[in-house]
Order: C-alpha cells, then sequence, then structure tokens
C-alpha cells in the first residue's frame, strides 16, 4: 500500500445518455446532441425520447494501484475507458462510485497546446500554457530559455502562434508540457502529433523524467512500439472494464489478438467506428473462389474478402466507395478499394454483400488486421480500425510445393518472381 | 506526503485551498484577455475611452435635452456619467463573465483547476476598463471644476458592491450558459434593458416616492446611487432603497456562488 502511488477502488463513471439517434450510433454524436439541444424537454414528442435515456458505464468497476516510479501503458481500442480514466485521475470530471488515492502532485497532459490564444506571442503563451498546466510564475521564469531551446522556434518566439505552422505549434506546445516536474504525469496520445523526429525526442524526454527523476508516467497510446518502448507495465481496457494487466509484452500480445474476438461476434456491436452511419458493415468474411465461407485464408488461392453491409431503411446511397487496409502491427501491407481497380458506380441499398476478389492471395502465413472504411458521395459513412483479424495458413504460392520454410519470418507480403542464370563460362 | 482523495462529491475542503493555490492562473487568465482584448484593432486601448464618451453624450442629449430632466446644480454629463461607471463596468463584467466558461471550453474539458477562477478572473479584466473610465470622470470633473467631497473616500465600498453584483450574476449566467446555450441570448437582453430600468441616464430621486422601494429590488439602483452619493455628495442616499439593494446583492451573490459550485463538476461532462 505504501509504495503504490496511485490507488483506484472500485472506480466507476456513468454517462446518462439519450437515446434518440438510431442504433449503432456513435456515442460523441449522441452526447453532442444530448447536449446541442437542452429545452427539448418542453417539447411532449421529444420528453417521451427523454424517458429512454440509459446509463452508459464508460468505466466500470475499475481496481488498481500503480507504483513510485513506474511507467504504465493503457491500451484498448476507441470507446474502451482509456480517456475517461484519465480524466478522473486528473480531476476534471468526478467518478460515479468508488475512490481515487492519489499520494503525489499530478499534471495531466490531455492535449497538446490546451489554452494557446493564437492571438498571443510564442513567448506569452509558453507563459500562459505554463500556468494552464499548473506551473509557477517562477517555475516558467527558470525554465523558460530551456522550453524555447527544446521547442526550436526561438527566431519566432515573439510572433503570434496564429501564424505558425501547425508542426511549430505542437513542438512549441509540447516543449512547454515536456518540462513541467509533477511526480505523477499523465499522458493521452498527444505524441501521435508532430513530426518524426520531434515525437523521438519527446519519447527521449519523457524516458528520462520517469527513469532519472523517478517520477510515474500514465501513458495511453494506439502506437504499440511507443508503448512497448516505454512501459514496462500495462493494463488493457475493454467497454470501461480492466481486462488484463501484466507485463508490457504480455498485454501487447493479448491487445493484438483481442480483435480476433471481437470480430467473432460480429461488428453491430462495436462503438467504435466513426462515419455518418446510414450505410454499416456488418460482418466481414472470407471465402474461397466458389463463395464458400472459410476461415483461414491459404497464401497462393484465389480468395475473397467480403463485407456485408446495411443500409438504413429508405435510403439509397450513390457513388459509394468500398477500402479496406490490411495490417500487422498497426503497419499498412496494402490497401483494397474499390474506386481504385473500378470506376464503375457502386449504389447502395437494402442489404447485399460487397466482394473483393483478390487472385493468388499474396501473404504468408500468420494474424491480419483488417480496416474498413466505406464512404458515399464522398462522406464517410463507415470507418472502422481492427474490424476482422485475418488468418493466413501457408500454401502453395509459388506453385513449386514449397512453402516457406520453418524458421522464417512469417507475416509478410509475397511476391510473384523467378529467377534465371545467365552464365559467362561454364 | 500529500495525500488527495478523489470520490464523489468529497471536493469541498480541498477546493477552497485549491483555489488559492491557482490564484496564479487568476492573474495569468486576466492578463491574457487585456493582452488580447486591443490586438489587431487599429485604435488600440482608444476604444475604451470612445465607448463611455460618446454613449454619455447620446443620454445626456435624450434625457437632459430631450426628455427636459433636471439635475439640480450638478452639470447633467456628469451626473450620466457618474451613473455610466459602474453600469459599464457591470454590463462588461457581467458579459464577460457570463461566456466566460463556454469561450474557455476547451480548458475546461482538458485541464483540471478551480472552475471559479474563470468567471473571477473575466470581472478582474473588466476592471482595466473602470480604471481608464475613472480617469476620464475626473478629467470630466477637472472641467466642470466639479470638486467632489469627502464621501469619495467611501468609493472603493461601492466599487465592490458593482463588483460582487457583477461576479454573481455572471456565476448563475456562466453555469447556465454550460448546459443551456440559450444564456447567450438571454444575456444581452438583460444588459440593454438594464441601462433602461437602471438610473444610469437619469437620477433615481425621479422614480415617485411610493415606487422607490420597490424600484430597488433592482440591485444595480443602489450601487448607482451609491456611486452618485460618494462623487458627488449632492443629495442624500435613500437609505431604506440602499440596504434592499445590498440585500439583493448578497443575495446573487450567494446564490450565485452555490449554484456554481453545485453545477461545477459536471461542467466537464456537458460543456
Amino acid at each position: 500500500m505504501s509504495d503504490s502511488i496511485i490507488s483506484v477502488e472500485n472506480l466507476s463513471k456513468c454517462y446518462r445518455i439519450g437515446r434518440m439517434a438510431a442504433k449503432g450510433d456513435g456515442l460523441r454524436h449522441v452526447l453532442e446532441s444530448a447536449v446541442r439541444a437542452p429545452f427539448n424537454w418542453l417539447r411532449p414528442e421529444a420528453r417521451a425520447k427523454r424517458a429512454k435515456t440509459e446509463d452508459f458505464w464508460a468505466v466500470r468497476d475499475l481496481n488498481l494501484e500503480i507504483k513510485r516510479g513506474e511507467m504504465l501503458g493503457i491500451i484498448g481500442r476507441n470507446g474502451a475507458g482509456k480517456s475517461t480514466f484519465l480524466k478522473l485521475l486528473s480531476r476534471i470530471t468526478e467518478p460515479t462510485t468508488g475512490r481515487i488515492t492519489l499520494r503525489g502532485r499530478v499534471a495531466s497532459l490531455l492535449e497538446v497546446g490546451t489554452g494557446f490564444h493564437p492571438e498571443l506571442t510564442g513567448r506569452e503563451n509558453i507563459y500562459l500554457n505554463g500556468a494552464i498546466l499548473g506551473m509557477s510564475r517562477v517555475e516558467i521564469k527558470r525554465k523558460f530559455d530551456e522550453i524555447v531551446e527544446f521547442s526550436e522556434i526561438s527566431k519566432f518566439l515573439d510572433t503570434p502562434v496564429k501564424r505558425y505552422s501547425s508542426g511549430m505549434y505542437v513542438r512549441l506546445a509540447f516543449a512547454v508540457a515536456a518540462h513541467l516536474e509533477p511526480e505523477i504525469l499523465i499522458v493521452d496520445e498527444v505524441l501521435a502529433v508532430g513530426d518524426a523526429e520531434f515525437q523521438k525526442k519527446c519519447l527521449g524526454k519523457m524516458e528520462d523524467v520517469s527513469s532519472k527523476d523517478g517520477r510515474t508516467v500514465l501513458l495511453v497510446s494506439h502506437q504499440m512500439p511507443v508503448i512497448q518502448n516505454l512501459c514496462t507495465r500495462c493494463i488493457l481496457m475493454d467497454r470501461g472494464r480492466l481486462v488484463q494487466e501484466g507485463p508490457t509484452h504480455e498485454i501487447v500480445g493479448a491487445y493484438m489478438s483481442h480483435g480476433a474476438v471481437l470480430a467473432g461476434e460480429g461488428l453491430d456491436n462495436r462503438s467504435d467506428r466513426a462515419g455518418k452511419g446510414d450505410v454499416r458493415v456488418s460482418a466481414i468474411h472470407l471465402r474461397d473462389a466458389r463463395g464458400n465461407i472459410i476461415h483461414e485464408g491459404i497464401s497462393g488461392q484465389d480468395t475473397v474478402l467480403s463485407f456485408s453491409y446495411h443500409v438504413s431503411d429508405g435510403v439509397t446511397l450513390d457513388n459509394c466507395l468500398f477500402s479496406v487496409e490490411v495490417c500487422k502491427d498497426l503497419q499498412e501491407y496494402f490497401s483494397l478499394s474499390s474506386a481504385l481497380v473500378d470506376p464503375r458506380r457502386m449504389t447502395l441499398s437494402g442489404t447485399g454483400r460487397i466482394d473483393f476478389l483478390i487472385p493468388k492471395l499474396p501473404l504468408a502465413g500468420g494474424a491480419y488486421h483488417v480496416n474498413i472504411y466505406v464512404e458515399s458521395d464522398r462522406i464517410v459513412q463507415d470507418h472502422l480500425n481492427d474490424a476482422a483479424i485475418m488468418e493466413v495458413i501457408n500454401g502453395d504460392f509459388f506453385g513449386t510445393g514449397k512453402i516457406l520454410p520453418p524458421g522464417t519470418r512469417c507475416n509478410s507480403v509475397l511476391v510473384p518472381h523467378s529467377w534465371e542464370q545467365h552464365a559467362d563460362r561454364a | 506526503m500529500s495525500e488527495l482523495i478523489i470520490e464523489s462529491g468529497k471536493s469541498e475542503r480541498q477546493y477552497w485551498q485549491d483555489l488559492w493555490r491557482y490564484r496564479e492562473l487568476l492573474y495569468f487568465l486576466a492578463w491574457r484577455d487585456i493582452l488580447v482584448r486591443y490586438k489587431q484593432t487599429v485604435i488600440g486601448v482608444a476604444w475604451a475611452v470612445i465607448r463611455p464618451l460618446l454613449t454619455m453624450l447620446v443620454l445626456t442629449f435624450v434625457f437632459n435635452k430631450l426628455a427636459g430632466m433636471k439635475s439640480g446644480d450638478v452639470p447633467y454629463p456628469i451626473l450620466v456619467f457618474c451613473g455610466m461607471l459602474p453600469w459599464q463596468f457591470f454590463a462588461n463584467a457581467f458579459t464577460e463573465s457570463g461566456n466566460s466558461l463556454v469561450s474557455n471550453a476547451g480548458m475546461i474539458s482538458k485541464v483540471y483547476f478551480p472552475r471559479l477562477v474563470v468567471p473571477i478572473s473575466s470581472v478582474i479584466t473588466s476592471l482595466v476598463d473602470f480604471l481608464i473610465s475613472a480617469v476620464l470622470m475626473a478629467l470630466m470633473m477637472i472641467w466642470y471644476g466639479y470638486a467632489p467631497g469627502p464621501s469619495i473616500l467611501l468609493l472603493p465600498l461601492f466599487l465592490a458592491l458593482a463588483f460582487a453584483t457583477a461576479f454573481g450574476a455572471g456565476l448563475w449566467v456562466s453555469a447556465l450558459m454550460v448546459r443551456y446555450r440559450d444564456f447567450r441570448f438571454i444575456l444581452p437582453f438583460v444588459v440593454q434593458f438594464g441601462l433602461y430600468i437602471s438610473p444610469v441616464g437619469f437620477n433615481s430621486s425621479v422614480v415617485d416616492k411610493e415606487w422607490r422601494l420597490l424600484y430597488s429590488l433592482n440591485p444595480m439602483v443602489g450601487v448607482i446611487d451609491g456611486f452618485r452619493w460618494a462623487i458627488l455628495g449632492q443629495q442624500n442616499l435613500y437609505w431604506p432603497g440602499f440596504a434592499i439593494s445590498v440585500a439583493g446583492v448578497a443575495l446573487i451573490i450567494i446564490s450565485g456562488i452555490w449554484y456554481f459550485r453545485s453545477t461545477e463538476k459536471t461542467f466537464a461532462d456537458v460543456i
């Protein structure tokens, strides 16, 4: 008990949401419309809808001990409750039940550049942002030069930040945040912005913070390499609950295969999707060349990736586009797009399916993630990352009866090739 | 080692300590608003002089020349300006603090700090315009050769009353606006009507005796009467009415703090 700097006991956070939008509509949309039309209760038909509010548990029964000096990664897909958990820890919102005990000063960085004012100069914004993040004036003054040097924008220090490029803006904002000196630092997916080199610099800084100064860091990220580099321990969240905790490699592995479980349940229940939602992909299957559903793809076989869709009643969507990304470890291997290969107009209504035919499946054995994206008339309709896991087993891709020898790194793209020898002298 | 426990509805004790700890943020937010206010304007701070001067001219023309109201031996422009001093301060502070939470929504949903900091800093920002107007007032009194009596030493008390009125009303509106954006439209109306139902362009003594007490239910009546009494030192203060106004201000500020505090924990969820 004494060596843990954060104790979380039975923590829950409940949001009350109105259930007026169609099923499967994003939570954000529901919350937004609930906020935007507060006087709806004056209208009887809206009041009837209001009766149907339901509880949404963003965080549920969370128990966790975090040790001093630990660097903890928090992973989980969108809507798993990671950000809400961080908001509870940083006191932005109050828990519904449960308790958090903090034994140190907390600074949270849920967004880069919070409170930056576009009309103010870089210099002025350093002071303002520092104060918002909880630094005292003396502290900011002491670190001012260090911040400027870190941000690499000293030439533009007296220019209003509205004239900055987005890269400069992010650099300045992160430089301020990187010089916070709390005992507990909470960071939410802010490293995703900025160019690669600066990102690296920031990661280095964060590592220093935790290892040299013995400070505790909580980090949310979708970038597994970042988590793997920085964190020793991780927790995995899903639908508000803590699913698993343990050493990073174990949890990251669990997270990557977690998608398979979700894909098995069908896609209608997934809440982490984006887009307007007039059309939704409800299931993804692999089929063989004759259209039979198969559970694994086989390298070198003609394979069909098939997407079942349903369009909202009475809606007809024109100029539709389907696209698919096939990824491994968050790295995109290839993508398929209906518009790329065939300019025919696609019109959708009712239900049905779109099949992508991949001749001679060019993937070596392993598990791949599929991201899907559907639009109509250039409006995003459905966008879902990690929609399914595609299992592939090694097959006779090259038509030689040979498969990749055991021990060769799996999970890769296979390329048809041949070889010839041109001998000058026998 | 300091230990902080976060639990539902258990933040009250901590809150006032935190407010003190975040006093520098208060300063920085006020500083930001002052810096930003006249950026990218051609004549800049001159606006703080032009606006009250023009309003004073119009009000003098309407109430003195057209409506034929009298001001005793005080020059009418001075009578008007003396009422405008607290009124403009109230109108600015009330509008700014009423809008303050919503216009700082980004900060509120991403960073923790006692939310009271935001409306307080807006009211403080409005004090700057008040000080500029006060200098203008002094210049006008020199121009007309009108010397204030010793009662002017009590002016800070009445300024505090104006501050409390604006702050209390601002708390109500800012907290309500987080949930109901309707208040964005209600706020300018209140300010516009207030100018006519408060004794800005005329002396409150023109109101009939039997209505005077009822009239004082508007807390700005007490504030403006107080300013006139302190600066001009002419007629006597109408004490029963003033007492009612002060009670009204107390009610507004206490209820304002109560409502703000009770809704504050949901700000980040609904803003």
